[in-house]
């Protein structure tokens, strides 16, 4: 990261114990090191979801099955939306590092709205199944793949809250380190959601579609 | 009048006066104590007018040494409570025979035995071991305090916040039923329609999250905050073990959220993760349970490893023996803890190439771990042994967690496991492993710190008694479980009809009541140390000849740890810097940089306990609310980027010129 270092600046002579301790020492920022590993531990999150889709995955329970309901036309729109933010914010984040903070803000606020329109069909795809009969509790199947799509859906959501907060913050205090690093937390948080949908579409909704 | 019902309802879910336990005369009386104790608490409280300094210097402080102090007394309280439990426990098992019943109805007795198991996992070992990572790791590495002071503030109180409701279930409501793990189907909503399920989710879930945070922050502060020369092959044993246990909680508790959550998903919404219809399968819970569960016993156990390495090498005034060989077993032992978890329920017919496969890295990690006996006690071979209160612990440890190990080889080949499979002889086993091993090392630990936190040191007379009434009570409370388990009692009993078995149960009570004495002598040496303080003061901030980092600096350390970073050359850096005759600087301080107090994680914390409650008893509407409430407490003090102050370097002089004339007055 561009905005941590360390320095340790040795003060030699001034003390006989001096080989012991230095004057000054700023230790790296742990920031992204932190964040990464907070990731990590929400991807053992989705990993027990995947899981749990996985042994629960083909019991229907005398229910529809994943060929049956899923509207694979809509699921591609949506993952093309949400791929699509992806590449916006990594427009912000090119516009960031240029140090241009309306242009900036303007790429994250695509990004935002690309991440409400995926959560605005999942929704609707949720809400379609549920009318239908398909709920959550109508299988082990539907419980393992409500929870698997909504617990990403819900990361989504929290996502789109932090980008609005962070679109404040940018606009009252510009592109100072320390929204630089928020800047940077959030990409990192977005784009490991994108990564996990590609599992969700792979794994769910394609390998649903072949059964 | 249907709009009227609506609202109640959405205020108050199920809460009513009934969840008020007004006919337990056992409970109501537990009531009336807490009551009083806590009305005269709070009196005290703002009598001596201490609210103030309560909130700014502790329940706000980002200190991780006051947050680490926090933690121990959060576990020496919940110790209490979990202890209470294990009291009823013992007696009831010892008088229920025949005829006799016993006191305590099986309703209640089955919720006594839960919220044991619980409460001296997660609110007991938890906090102690949190605690005194968080108290020591800082000071072992030379760094001023850890990487998110803020989020450790945050952690401390969802952990304190997690225990609040479990202690709330014993007067609103009642606590789980099932056990510490709550398999289901008996913990889904159809064996268990009540709270007390749900109170412990949510208690767990608060917890975790605290538990997850601090994981990750003292994996970065042990990465990232090391002082210069501190290789990683250069770090203390201690912050080794502390690694590899954050590494195993990061790892490890995303999966307990996300078991709890489908759990209380299956409860709530009626779908079908865990139910034994509509395609759910309820070994699925026992096996994700497990993989947090296994990994968590090593959680508790490896940073006390590095308790005893501290406290061997100091005592014992020696070099640690095979510190590489320490530090390759703790790593093995890390990854080992993740491939073992199906030896919790061999039972369950996965077969035998399963079972032996699980059954064999089971076996495989006694070598390690008896990698470690040996070079503690080849440390000690030919050293000048000092046998002052926390080595005695540590010796009862050595002794106490070999048998412990042995009988956990025994349960870990499978065909035994068949017949030992929920008997008193695991229960047995696994106690033998963490009173002898997590306890008997926190209470080494305090016993080794405690000068450093507090600047004076505990009263030795008093901590001898607590070792051996703990000790000795200890084997007779858990040796008849060994005998009543091979017999082939099951746990969780409440009557017996055999009255051949009665004289191991009340063997066994009166070992607890030894330890009660143990538990009693412990908080008699606080007490009497806190009136003794001046003639046991610690002047030199190194009372035992201490080999690391954390000797180096005053008793209690100043605010900013050390006026200069330490640099590091050596294992053993503190022992190092006293044979080459080193000198404290005593001028041209600097001003030192350090974040700020916040009262952002009380706050935070306390709100989300209150989701917490409005979603045990199902009140959507205040749980809405809450929830809102929370969100915008955490965006609010995402605005907050006034975080950190300097100490002048003036005050920084005038704190280390008193350091030198306290050395100079004491020499």
């Amino acid at each position: 990261m561009s905005n941590t270092s360390t320095s340790t600046h040795n003060a030699t002579g001034a003390a006989s114990g001096s080989r012991y301790f230095v004057r000054e020492h700023h230790p790296e920022n742990g920031t992204m090191l932190g964040f990464w590993l907070y990731l990590m531990s929400d991807c053992l999150v989705f990993a027990c979801l995947f899981a749990a889709y996985a042994v629960l995955g083909r019991n229907y329970a005398g229910g529809p099955t994943g060929a049956e309901i899923f509207d694979l036309p809509l699921v591609g729109l949506n993952t093309s939306l949400l791929l699509l933010s992806s590449i916006t914010y990594g427009f912000a984040m090119l516009e960031s590092q240029k140090d241009r903070l309306r242009n900036t803000m303007i790429w994250l606020a695509v990004t935002g709205l690309l991440g409400a329109c995926f959560i605005y069909f999942e929704l609707y795809e949720f809400v379609h199944l549920i009318m239908e009969g398909s709920g959550p509790q109508r299988s082990g199947f539907l419980t393992s793949f409500f929870a698997l799509v909504g617990t990403h859906g819900l990361h989504v959501s929290f996502g789109i809250i932090w980008l609005v907060t962070l679109l404040f913050q940018l606009k009252r205090h510009g592109l100072t380190p320390e929204n630089r690093r928020r800047l940077m937390c959030l990409s990192m948080f977005w784009h490991f959601l994108d990564v996990v949908w590609i599992g969700v579409f792979t794994f769910v909704y394609l390998m649903g579609v072949l059964s | 009048m249907f709009d009227q019902i609506d609202m109640t309802k959405l205020i108050f879910g199920r809460l009513s006066w009934d969840a008020i336990p007004f006919h337990e005369p056992i409970l109501l009386a537990t009531f009336v104590m807490v009551g009083l104790g806590g009305i005269t608490l709070l009196g005290a409280l703002t009598y001596f007018r201490v609210w103030g300094v309560l909130w700014r210097n502790w329940f706000t402080s980002i200190d991780h040494k006051r947050i680490g102090i926090m933690y121990m007394i959060l576990g020496i309280v919940m110790l209490l409570r979990g202890f209470a439990d294990a009291l009823m426990m013992r007696a009831q098992q010892a008088l229920s025979f025949g005829d006799s019943h016993g006191f305590l109805p099986p309703h209640h007795y089955d919720q006594v035995f839960t919220a044991h198991g619980v409460i001296m996992i997660f609110f007991v070992a938890m906090p102690f071991v949190t605690g005194l990572m968080n108290y020591v790791v800082p000071l072992q590495i030379g760094a001023r305090d850890v990487a998110f002071p803020f989020l450790n503030n945050f952690s401390f109180w969802m952990t304190t916040f997690g225990a609040v409701l479990v202690m709330a279930s014993l007067f609103v409501g009642e606590f789980a039923r099932t056990g510490w793990l709550a398999y289901p189907p008996l913990s889904g909503i159809l064996g268990s329609p009540d709270v007390g399920v749900d109170y412990y989710i949510w208690s767990l879930q608060i917890a975790g999250v605290g538990t997850l945070l601090s994981g990750v922050n003292l994996i970065v502060t042990i990465i990232k905050m090391r002082a210069p020369g501190m290789t990683m092959m250069k770090m203390p044993v201690f912050t080794w073990t502390a690694l590899c246990t954050n590494v195993l909680i990061v790892a490890a508790f995303p999966v307990l959220t996300a078991v709890l959550a489908m759990l209380s998903l299956d409860r709530v919404f009626g779908t079908n993760f865990f139910t034994n219809d509509m395609g759910g399968n309820s070994m699925m819970y026992v096996n994700l349970i497990w993989i947090w569960g296994h990994p968590e016993v090593y959680i508790l156990v490896l940073p006390i490893f590095g308790v005893f390495s501290e406290i061997v090498s100091t005592f014992s005034s020696k070099r640690l023996f095979g510190y590489t060989s320490m530090v390759y077993a703790t790593v093995v032992i890390t990854i080992l803890s993740y491939l073992v978890w199906l030896h919790h329920f061999f039972t369950m017919g996965s077969g035998a190439s399963v079972n032996s496969f699980f059954g064999i890295t089971t076996m495989i990690i006694s070598i390690p771990t008896g990698a470690k006996i040996f070079n503690w006690l080849f440390t000690m071979y030919r050293g000048r042994i000092r046998f002052e209160v926390p080595m005695l612990w540590t010796m009862g440890f050595m002794v106490t967690f070999v048998i412990g190990g042995m009988t956990g080889v025994l349960l870990a080949v499978p065909p035994a496991d068949f017949v030992l499979h929920n008997s008193l002889f695991l229960i047995a086993h696994f106690h033998n492993v963490i009173i002898g091993g997590v306890v008997f090392g926190t209470f080494a630990g305090i016993n080794f710190w405690f000068p450093k936190a507090f600047g004076y040191k505990l009263d030795a007379f008093w901590g001898k008694c607590s070792f051996w009434f703990w000790t000795i009570g200890f084997y007779f409370a858990f040796m008849p479980l060994y005998v009543l388990g091979l017999m082939g009692v099951t746990r969780r009993l409440s009557h017996f009809e055999d009255p051949s078995l009665q004289i191991w149960f009340q063997i066994a009570a009166f070992g607890a009541v030894l330890i009660a004495f143990g538990i009693a002598c412990f908080v008699i040496q606080l007490g009497v140390s806190f009136m003794r303080r001046d003639s046991l003061r610690d002047f030199t901030g190194d009372p035992w000849g201490g080999r690391t980092l954390e000797w180096s600096t005053s008793s209690p350390p100043p605010a900013y740890n050390f006026a200069f970073t330490p640099l590091v050359h050596d294992i053993d850096t503190w022992a190092d810097m006293k044979s080459n005759n080193y000198q404290r600087p005593t001028d041209s301080f600097v001003a030192i940089h350090m974040p700020k107090n916040t009262g952002a994680g009380v706050i935070i914390a306390g709100l989300s306990a209150a989701v917490g409650f409005a979603l045990i008893w199902q009140m959507w509407l205040p749980a809405g609310l809450a929830f809102i409430a929370m969100m915008a407490a955490i965006i609010i003090h995402t605005f907050n980027y006034n975080r950190d102050y300097y100490i002048p370097a003036e005050e920084v002089t005038r704190t280390e010129a008193e350091r030198t004339r306290l050395l100079a007055s004491h020499v």
